[in-house]
């Protein structure tokens, strides 16, 4: 396709219609005529090609993002320090809590502070996207009552923030790494995988909060006591091996478990073991979230205009 | 469906609900707590049924639209036009899939960009370069699109030098101009634009409606809603008239003008339901054959539970894009005070020979009790001022401004 016949603006719910509509020159310009398809709305009426609709948007959902991250590093001063500082900080104090206080014991003889930074990771990952994603489209309220796409764009270019975030918290861990002479050993390279596990997990409770917080403001004041008892119910400060052998299936009910223990047996060499029937009850979890903020937001985007 | 109808309209409706709160002449603890039961009852209900909460205690429906039925062919340029409230954006809304109809349907053939606002998605901290291809991605304009066109819109705009500034350093007439420019170099097969001309100064107001005239007689589709009837009657060859959601009429542009000021009429005299609890204005009236002389006379009747000391009364009168063109009050105006202590009364206001260009206007009033404002009806009527105001030797008042000066011009050959 060049550039001169591609429509940015394609209708979805195409249905068929009967007879050719002719294709006609408009400004010397050739709009492509989409064979015989038109536009038609109604009331409750499935949109069918919701998800070409999200592909054939994708221009929007990157410079959506690209908006999100330019103005969060613009007129900041410490910009990209905030999030050294921010893990950095919370993992001395779970280092000091958590190792030296409480005396919990590590992942096999990693250093105390590498394992909880590995745990710290994929959690501000995690807390970054869902606090980002579920104000994302009350703050952007001015796009959604005044233009049309598809809304699931707007959260989800809002948390790849929290992307550019960790890839920033990453550099730190790699010093860290540096500094304790500390090595992961292959399984590294799953790390992309886990990432994208995070993400996922994390998006799914991340759409479901989005679509109520339109609905009912409240669920702002929810979010940061979730984020807050997430982080201490969560093994972030200490390894999940501490919890009793009994207790350890219902523990890994919390999907972030189990991307906090992918990221440790990924980057920790060998020393973290995975609990496997734990890490699928998280996998499931985490599926199951995602299903349940997809179809809520899509069963709710409709009125996103009416009432936001 | 006819091969150049691009748009058809089948008894199209949107409902919302609205709630109320009823107020009770005395309220009383178990009251209070009876009904905070009741809607909280309510709210758990609608919050597990996944329907919106709504505030108050009575529900009511309310049709923005209601079974409006139309066709648009190919290349026909319509203006939407009716008094605010009359559901034009709600249908423009519905046409740019912002929100679902909730009866009816709506069939469209071809790629619809609409223009509901400038600047939509423009970013304050963004530069003017970067809010281009931001709100190019915005309105649906592929980037490449927007690079090839990027000289273009730069020059229309005339905002050259300050492209790489954030735009919350541009004058308010920097910012729309860039905005429009964007807006104005999409090239759908229908457009649709609400009230966006009513902003920006004169000589680029005339460009953009230059530049609509030129999508218009390029055969492309556009729908226009305005409040300024010169460029309704100077843009568009048909119109729809809409009034409380219905459609009222349909027929060329200049007939639906004409329309739109005879329905206009209704509006001089507006009565409101008084509140119990603090003094409220009761009724509005404005003497329709007196404005036709360009005599305004008010008359403000209130009604108030404890004595106002010294009642006074305010008038704004607003043009339609919002902005006020004149008002008065009885703290710097002369006024008489012999409803001083009463519980009933009229405030009557008059001013005479009012120097304003013919055209519509909206009129604000309020009373207060001296220094104490206690009720305010904000545009609820709207009036039209002199009797020939439908005369295209006028330009409109959102060009030429509100005051009419009379002048006389001498022609003198050299």
């Amino acid at each position: 396709m060049n550039e001169s016949d591609s429509t940015p603006n394609p209708p979805s719910d195409i249905a068929n219609v009967d007879g050719p509509i002719p294709t006609h020159e408009t400004r010397g310009r050739t709009m492509r005529e989409d064979g015989e398809r038109i536009l038609v709305l109604e009331a409750g009426r499935a949109e069918k090609n919701y998800w070409a609709d999200l592909w054939a948007y994708r221009e929007l959902f990157f410079i959506l993002a690209w908006r999100d991250i330019a103005v969060q590093y613009k007129q900041t001063v410490i910009g990209a320090a905030w999030a050294i500082v921010r893990p950095l900080l919370t993992m001395l104090i779970f280092t000091i809590i958590f190792g030296r206080l409480a005396k919990l014991p590590s992942e096999g003889s990693v250093p105390y502070p590498i394992m909880v930074m590995v745990g710290m990771l994929p959690w501000f990952l995690m807390s970054t996207i869902l606090s980002q994603a579920s104000s994302s489209l009350v703050q952007n309220h001015n796009l959604v009552s005044k233009v049309y796409f598809p809304r699931l764009i707007v959260p989800s270019a809002s948390a790849v923030v929290a992307i550019i975030d960790f890839a920033v918290a990453l550099l730190v861990l790699a010093g860290m790494f540096l500094f304790f002479g500390f090595l992961p050993d292959w399984r590294f390279i799953f790390l992309p995988l886990f990432v994208v596990f995070a993400f996922l997990t994390a998006l799914g409770p991340a759409l479901l909060l989005a679509s109520l917080n339109v609905k009912y403001r409240d669920f702002r004041f929810i979010l940061p006591f979730i984020v807050q008892f997430g982080l201490y119910v969560s093994p972030v400060g200490f390894s999940s091996s501490v919890v009793p052998a009994q207790w350890r299936l219902l523990y890994s009910a919390n999907p972030a478990v189990a991307v906090i223990d992918g990221f440790r047996w990924c980057l920790l060499g060998g020393e973290a073991e995975i609990f496997w029937p734990g890490f699928g009850l998280g996998v499931g979890m985490a599926v199951l979230f995602l299903w349940l903020g997809i179809s809520t937001f899509r069963a709710t985007e409709k009125t996103f205009a009416d009432i936001i | 469906m006819a091969d150049d109808v691009l748009i058809r309209a089948e008894g199209l409706g949107k409902k919302y609900v609205i709630g109320h709160e009823s107020t009770e002449r005395y309220t009383s603890m178990r009251d209070v707590i009876a009904r905070s039961a009741r809607s909280f009852g309510r709210a758990a209900k609608d919050l597990v049924t996944g329907k919106p909460i709504y505030q108050g205690d009575r529900l009511e429906d309310f049709w923005a639209l209601r079974d409006v039925s139309f066709e648009i062919r190919r290349g026909d340029v319509v203006g939407i036009v009716g008094r605010n409230g009359a559901g034009k954006s709600t249908l423009l809304k519905v046409l740019s899939r912002i929100t679902e109809p909730t009866e009816g349907r709506v069939v469209i053939k071809g790629r619809v960009a609409s223009l509901l606002e400038v600047g939509t998605g423009f970013h304050p901290e963004l530069t003017g370069r970067e809010n281009i291809y931001l709100n190019g991605a915005v309105l649906g304009m592929p980037r490449a699109e927007v690079r090839r066109k990027f000289d273009e819109i730069v020059a229309f705009a005339n905002v050259e030098k300050f492209l790489d500034t954030p735009v919350k350093r541009y004058s308010s007439g920097m910012y729309v101009r860039l905005a429009f420019a964007v807006a104005a170099h999409l090239e759908p097969e229908i457009l649709v634009v609400d009230e966006v001309l009513a902003v920006g100064d004169a000589e680029f107001q005339k460009k953009c409606l230059g530049k609509m005239e030129d999508v218009a007689s390029n055969g492309r589709t556009v729908l226009f809603v305005s409040h300024n009837m010169s460029a309704v009657s100077s843009l568009c060859k048909s119109g729809m008239l809409l009034s409380n959601g219905r459609l009222d009429f349909t027929g060329s542009a200049e007939k639906v003008i004409e329309r739109y000021a005879q329905a206009t009429v209704e509006e001089y005299d507006v009565s409101f339901a008084p509140d119990r609890n603090k003094p409220s204005i009761t009724r509005v009236t404005i003497d329709r054959q007196e404005l036709m002389k360009h005599n305004l006379k008010l008359v403000l009747e209130f009604e108030t539970p404890e004595p106002l000391r010294t009642p006074i009364g305010g008038i704004i009168l607003r043009a339609m894009n919002g902005e006020p063109v004149w008002g008065s009050n009885g703290r710097f105006h002369p006024r008489t005070s012999e409803a001083n202590g009463a519980l009933n009364g009229r405030l009557i206001c008059e001013a005479s020979n009012l120097p304003l260009h013919p055209g519509h206007y909206l009129v604000s009033v309020w009373l207060s009790d001296w220094h104490t404002d206690h009720d305010a009806k904000v545009d609820h009527l709207s009036i039209a001022i002199g009797d020939d105001w439908v005369n295209s030797t006028r330009p409109s008042t959102s060009v030429i401004g509100y005051l009419d000066w009379p002048a006389t011009w001498e022609s003198v050959a050299c």
